[in-house]
């Protein structure tokens, strides 16, 4: 093991996001404000999602949420990416770092930035509503594993991509599309049967579901199922992961 | 003895291109050792072996008898590389870099003394704190250099260390490079400057297509060349010269030319007797033993030094 390599690792993907908080934390919390402010004003007096509960406190969870894991995919992806093309990765290839330890700092620090995003849209966002708290436990849980899915998948989608064109694509056809169709916006109990049973198959919806019952204590789905559903997807993602560092691929010739 | 560097039999094909075929040789712990090649030879893909930066096809390599792939932590921890890119990290300045690569080598801050050690070694003190975006490329090569050592490795692989570099800072790297050698390192140089490799380096090996061509100490690869070269100045203008003459020279100026003589079959007295009677007067004569150039170009049979 090398435990102080591992958490140098950690730490210099932290600094290196934290070196440009306007880029990579202040950006999207204001981006997350501006969905919240559009839908929440277009919205409110015309949609009731749960009984009892407003459009916007409704809204606020998923939001959170997506701000959660589309940065902690951003943060591992764009490192990635940026040192291959740059060359300096080769300052880790050259290092007695494992591929777990590599793979265990990445996605830490993806976590600490969708984390640290996320908590500055939630604290934002209670300038503008009372947002109830349910089960603080279950929104710490799911923070910390969809943010965990998220950053294993820019890890493989930083290793895979050549090029910011190819990344960009990853982002824009997997990522974005799965997490604007995931419950965000309404539930899933509102489509239609077909989108409904099509939206279960979405990983990125138990997250979210499991997030928002933390907030609000009510969900479409069980927080167990979903808590199950998205450990398995990290598992699966992670082994993926893990595999591409372990055999070198696109990474050592 | 456990050699510093071991290489059995090491393949690496890129499809149907053989980068290395069949590559084998030991570098003995304290050696000064210069791999020369021109490029495509396999110099860069036998240190990425060496380094894991690559992955053999086949066969075996070891630093310090540290298996590359089965042992790769201790070998790593064994071994320095300074690529041959200007490779940096924008977001980092020359210290945090430094801080970040030792402990990427699980040193903590124990290590910090001599990180700032090298720091001074390196001239780089007045830029310890700058961003590493915005140093010259002879500062980033230091840096590069510093960042190779921070671990304290035994073998130090320089991977053209002096491409590019100015006449200042490439003496100042001979210097730096001799006193870690005299500190016991083991360096492996590659480099495109051949007199850098004779001036700096004890044994010698060519690669070319990916097959070793010659393993020997400096100055058994200079005896190979049975040449020497002679410089002779004329009084007069150098005409039209005999056939038996022509197939030595190799130069020829207005009044002057340059010999290659073989050392033992051509007789100097006799060739300049031949001068004579050919109507031309010496009126100066120097001597220039082969250099590691033309050794390299006859055992490459490149028409040009590797550049």
């Amino acid at each position: 093991m090398n435990p102080v390599g591992l958490s140098t690792l950690y730490w210099k993907e932290v600094l290196r996001f934290l070196k440009v908080t306007v880029q990579t934390v202040l950006t999207p919390v204001i981006t997350a404000l501006l969905y919240l402010l559009v839908f929440a004003q277009v919205l409110e007096d015309h949609v009731e999602v749960y009984a009892g509960i407003s459009y916007i406190v409704f809204l606020i969870p998923g939001l959170v949420m997506m701000s959660v894991i589309q940065n902690a995919f951003a943060n591992s992806s764009s490192s990635l990416i940026q040192s291959k093309m740059v060359g300096n990765i080769v300052f880790l290839l050259l290092s007695p770092i494992s591929p777990l330890e590599f793979f265990v700092a990445f996605v830490a620090a993806a976590v600490t930035r969708g984390l640290v995003v996320g908590l500055g849209v939630w604290l934002t966002a209670l300038w503008f509503v009372d947002l109830p708290l349910a089960h603080p436990g279950w929104v710490l849980l799911f923070g910390v594993a969809g943010s965990a899915v998220l950053g294993a998948m820019g890890v493989v989608a930083g290793i895979w991509a050549e090029k910011f064109d190819q990344l960009a694509a990853f982002q824009n056809f997997i990522i974005l599309p799965l997490s604007f169709l995931s419950g965000v916006f309404y539930s899933i109990e509102s489509l239609p049967p077909v989108w409904r049973e099509v939206s279960r198959f979405n990983p990125f919806f138990y997250m979210i579901d499991g997030f928002r019952y933390g907030f609000l204590g009510v969900s479409d789905i069980s927080p167990w199922f979903s808590l199950g559903v998205s450990g398995l997807f990290l598992a699966l993602v992670s082994a993926v992961c893990i595999r591409m560092l372990a055999t070198g691929y696109r990474l050592r010739g | 003895m456990t050699s510093a560097i071991s290489i059995r039999d090491v393949h690496k094909h890129y499809g149907s291109l053989h980068a290395l075929d069949g590559v084998s040789f030991d570098i003995e712990e304290g050696e000064f050792f210069g791999l020369l090649g021109p490029n495509g030879a396999g110099k860069s893909t036998l240190i990425g072996i060496l380094s894991g930066l690559v992955r053999a096809t086949r066969g075996r390599a070891a630093i310090l008898g540290h298996d590359v792939v089965k042992a790769y932590r201790r070998s790593r921890r064994l071994l320095g590389v300074v690529p041959q890119e200007l490779v940096y990290d924008p977001f980092f300045t020359v210290r945090e870099m430094l801080r970040l690569q030792s402990g990427y080598f699980g040193l903590g801050r124990a290590n910090r003394s001599w990180i700032e050690e090298l720091i001074e070694t390196l001239d780089l003190a007045d830029k310890a704190d700058a961003n590493l975006h915005d140093l010259s490329g002879g500062m980033k090569r230091r840096v590069l250099i510093a960042q190779a050592l921070v671990h304290r490795p035994r073998v130090v692989v320089l991977d053209e260390p002096t491409a590019g570099v100015d006449v200042e800072l490439r003496k100042a790297l001979w210097h730096f490079t001799r006193k870690l050698h005299a500190e016991g390192h083991t360096i492996v140089l590659t480099t495109h400057y051949l007199e850098e490799a004779e001036a700096l380096c004890d044994r010698i090996a060519i690669l070319n297509h990916g097959r070793l061509q010659a393993l020997e100490c400096k100055e058994a690869l200079l005896d190979r060349h049975p040449w020497r070269f002679i410089r002779l100045q004329f009084s007069q203008p150098v005409g039209e010269l005999p056939e038996a003459l022509q197939r030595i020279v190799v130069e020829k100026g207005e009044r002057c030319v340059v010999l290659r003589m073989h050392k033992v079959e051509d007789q100097v007295g006799e060739i300049l007797d031949r001068f004579r009677a050919a109507g031309l007067h010496v009126v100066d004569l120097s001597t220039r033993e082969p250099g590691l150039e033309e050794i390299f170009l006859e055992i490459t049979g490149e028409g040009e030094a590797a550049s």
